[in-house]
């Protein structure tokens, strides 16, 4: 059964990049590689070339965007790549569409692929609206029979009969951007290449053209690939996921393990990281007291900054204290992208009054379906209450919350507000 | 289930095949290719005043400045045809091949955001571009048969060949192969190396000059060193030249060893330039 019927195979594909600029070298290097290949050798700089990891200093001027990528589509499935931002989605999804060629492996199809990773392409400004559709249809893979069966519809949906045999310039952007998509979502190929980031336009729209985009892959049982950074879409869409990092497949498997490993992977080189680590002479605090550590787990202790709206964050500090004090306690203020303070709490509820010398470990519990949909920092402060402070407040990490949601929709529903607690209604 | 296992519909790979022109596929995108060609004719000349008129004013002054410099000036013969005439077949038939070459060698740098997005096969944009100047060549063509007719009512003594007038759209096929070959092979090029963008801009022009546009020929071989005679001679753009004019004309001579000659000469330039146009646009997009 699953075997039956692979309609899309991707077998050990390659990206090399150079990288720099195209000068002197250039010519010379095309010399080299075309003479190996004129003795049948192998291209010598197949060989060289790093993993993909941008903030890191490269030993040669050739780069891997992809490495050894394999997958298999089934008919009918809808596919999510995710990954962050230089995974190497946006150049599997340019080997997928044909527009260039991989430097290694194959991807056999048993279907016509179209992707759609911008609206619009080839429209021209002096021509209508209405020539615009039958030349961007084309582009895009259709037949003017096609185009012409379908004309009354992709108008219909872009909202633009009025302006349809108005010259493209004379549109405004949204326009333009609405008569685009309309085009594309008309397209029925084999398989669809989507990028989610083409839902733009305004609201209304937006929903329209995400509805249309769940139609395509759930109503119509069609192949769809997915790449997307939305999470809440991913979950909604996809059956089946792969989760790329530096240019290989990090995670394969159903979409709400991949999601998780998505969620879970933290990036050290971003600010958003999970933990941070001081040495002794290197922390921040007093003569009196330390910080030695924070991170940010979820209930499982998996160290993570990116967080489901309904789990539960951890916040784990790890303290010295270097003299005995009595009242001391240590202040947490939680702050929200916007700076406001969603909510404060202070240990000396929890705690002794007086205490010794030693390592002091606290861990913060925020439950589960409180924070919004947002970016938070967290601050701390530690002194004697009226007597001194022993450590200034300080901002040592952040984390996010990622709303999922429950309604069905796949279209944001982030509320306003700084908290999304679950709030009951009791209708009589 | 056993039997569709193996059978895919395509397959996308690493590996190049030296000849991997897939003329079904052109076939499949045809309406395409002829919708290019309406947006090429539609917005050339959009927001002009004299629109299409263009057309016609651009090969009439050059012939009457051609006229006035190599025929007055240079006393350069034209046998018993009017050397207004004379410059006007020849600069229309150029001028066909010029638009082809300059309009297709930059194929891959106009198009980078398309051919960047989407796919279709890369050798409709060039297809596109040869066809829709054939469209002008042919508005241009009826000015020259106007002219024509106005110098045969003068009483000139015009002699159409209507023996070889069926060679006349082999004459611009073979123009029309050379310039698309041609092109192609300067585009995949200048993707790479912008410098040739550059030289087409003034090479064209000077090319004309060694391919019997403005002269016969015959003057030619009299007047010019043997080096240049030679190399104006085995220029198959002139042979291509030379015979329009004949066919038109009725001026200057033709062989028929040579039109096979020239036309095995068209048909390689073309093939050579597929080939590398098909290397090229698989990955020209990193290098662009």
């Amino acid at each position: 059964m699953m075997h039956s019927n692979v309609i899309l195979k991707v077998e050990g594909i390659g990206k090399q990049y150079r990288l720099g600029l195209v000068g002197t070298g250039t010519i010379t290097q095309d010399l080299n590689r075309w003479w190996s290949r004129v003795r049948g050798k192998e291209d010598p700089y197949l060989k060289i070339g790093d993993t993909n990891i941008r903030s890191e200093q490269g030993s040669s001027n050739y780069v891997w965007a992809l490495q050894n990528i394999n997958f298999e589509v089934n008919q009918g499935e809808v596919l999510g790549i995710i990954g962050k931002n230089g995974a190497g989605k946006s150049t599997l999804l340019k080997i997928l569409s044909r527009v260039t060629a991989p430097t290694l492996g194959t991807i056999k199809s048993k279907g016509r692929i179209a992707s759609l990773l911008e609206v619009g392409t080839g429209f021209h400004p002096e021509m209508t609206g209405r020539e615009n559709i039958y030349l961007n249809g084309a582009i895009l893979g259709m037949t003017k029979a096609e185009i012409s069966r379908k004309i009354d519809e992709i108008i219909d949906f872009s909202g633009c009969l009025r302006y349809i045999d108005t010259p493209v310039k004379r549109y405004s952007s949204g326009m333009t951007v609405r008569l685009a998509f309309a085009v594309a979502a008309h397209l029925e190929p084999d398989i669809l290449v989507i990028d989610e980031v083409l839902a733009v336009g305004d609201a209304e729209f937006q929903k329209k053209a995400i509805g249309k985009m769940q139609d395509i892959s759930k109503g119509q049982g069609r192949t769809v690939l997915f790449v997307s950074h939305n999470m809440a879409s991913v979950k909604q869409l996809c059956d089946r996921g792969i989760v790329l990092k530096d240019g290989k497949v990090l995670f394969s498997g159903g979409i709400e393990d991949c999601v998780e490993e998505y969620l879970n992977e933290h990036d050290e080189s971003t600010e958003h990281r999970a933990q941070v680590v001081w040495s002794e002479n290197e922390a921040p605090g007093s003569e009196d007291f330390i910080l030695l550590g924070v991170k940010t787990t979820n209930h499982k202790g998996q160290i993570k900054s990116i967080f489901l709206n309904n789990e539960s964050v951890h916040i784990c500090i790890e303290t010295k204290l270097l003299s005995d004090l009595n009242n001391m306690r240590l202040n947490f203020k939680l702050y929200n992208s916007n700076e406001i303070i969603v909510f404060s709490t202070s240990s000396h509820q929890f705690e002794a009054v007086n205490k010794r010398v030693g390592i002091y470990n606290y861990e913060i519990v925020i439950p589960p379906n409180l924070l919004n949909h947002d970016t938070y920092k967290i601050a701390l402060q530690a002194g004697m209450p009226g007597i001194k402070q022993i450590l200034f407040s300080t901002k040592v990490l952040n984390f996010s919350i990622e709303k999922i949601t429950s309604s069905g929709t796949t279209y944001s529903t982030v509320l306003p507000g700084v908290i999304a607690p679950n709030i009951t209604w009791n209708i009589r | 289930m056993k039997t569709t296992q193996d059978k895919w519909l395509f397959e996308i790979s690493s590996k190049q095949k030296l000849v991997s022109f897939n003329f079904t596929e052109i076939w499949r995108y045809r309406d395409l290719l002829f919708l290019f060609v309406k947006r090429d004719i539609i917005t050339a000349y959009k927001q002009t005043i004299l629109g299409p008129l263009w057309y016609v004013i651009q090969p009439l002054f050059t012939s009457v400045i051609f006229t006035l410099i190599f025929n007055n000036l240079g006393q350069i013969k034209t046998g018993n045809v009017d050397p207004f005439l004379f410059n006007l077949t020849g600069i229309t038939l150029w001028n066909y091949f010029k638009q082809c070459l300059t309009g297709t060698s930059n194929t891959f740098t106009k198009n980078q955001n398309i051919f960047g997005k989407v796919y279709f096969p890369r050798a409709i944009m060039p297809l596109s571009v040869t066809i829709s100047n054939l469209v002008k060549f042919g508005i241009q063509f009826l000015i020259l048969v106007g002219f024509y007719v106005f110098y045969l009512i003068k009483g000139d003594n015009l002699s159409v060949s209507f023996n070889y007038l069926m060679l006349l759209p082999l004459y611009v096929f073979m123009m029309a192969l050379f310039g698309l070959g041609f092109g192609m092979l300067l585009s995949a090029m200048t993707t790479k190396y912008r410098d040739l963008t550059v030289l087409v801009g003034f090479g064209v022009q000077l090319l004309m000059y060694l391919s019997a546009v403005p002269y016969p020929l015959s003057e030619a071989k009299d007047k010019f060193p043997t080096t240049v005679a030679t190399l104006v001679e085995y220029n198959p753009l002139s042979q291509i030249i030379e015979g329009f004019r004949f066919v038109v004309l009725n001026v200057g001579s033709i062989e028929v060893s040579k039109i096979f000659i020239t036309l095995i000469i068209c048909i390689l330039t073309f093939l050579i330039g597929l080939v590398i146009f098909n290397k090229t646009e698989k990955s020209f997009i990193d290098t662009v």
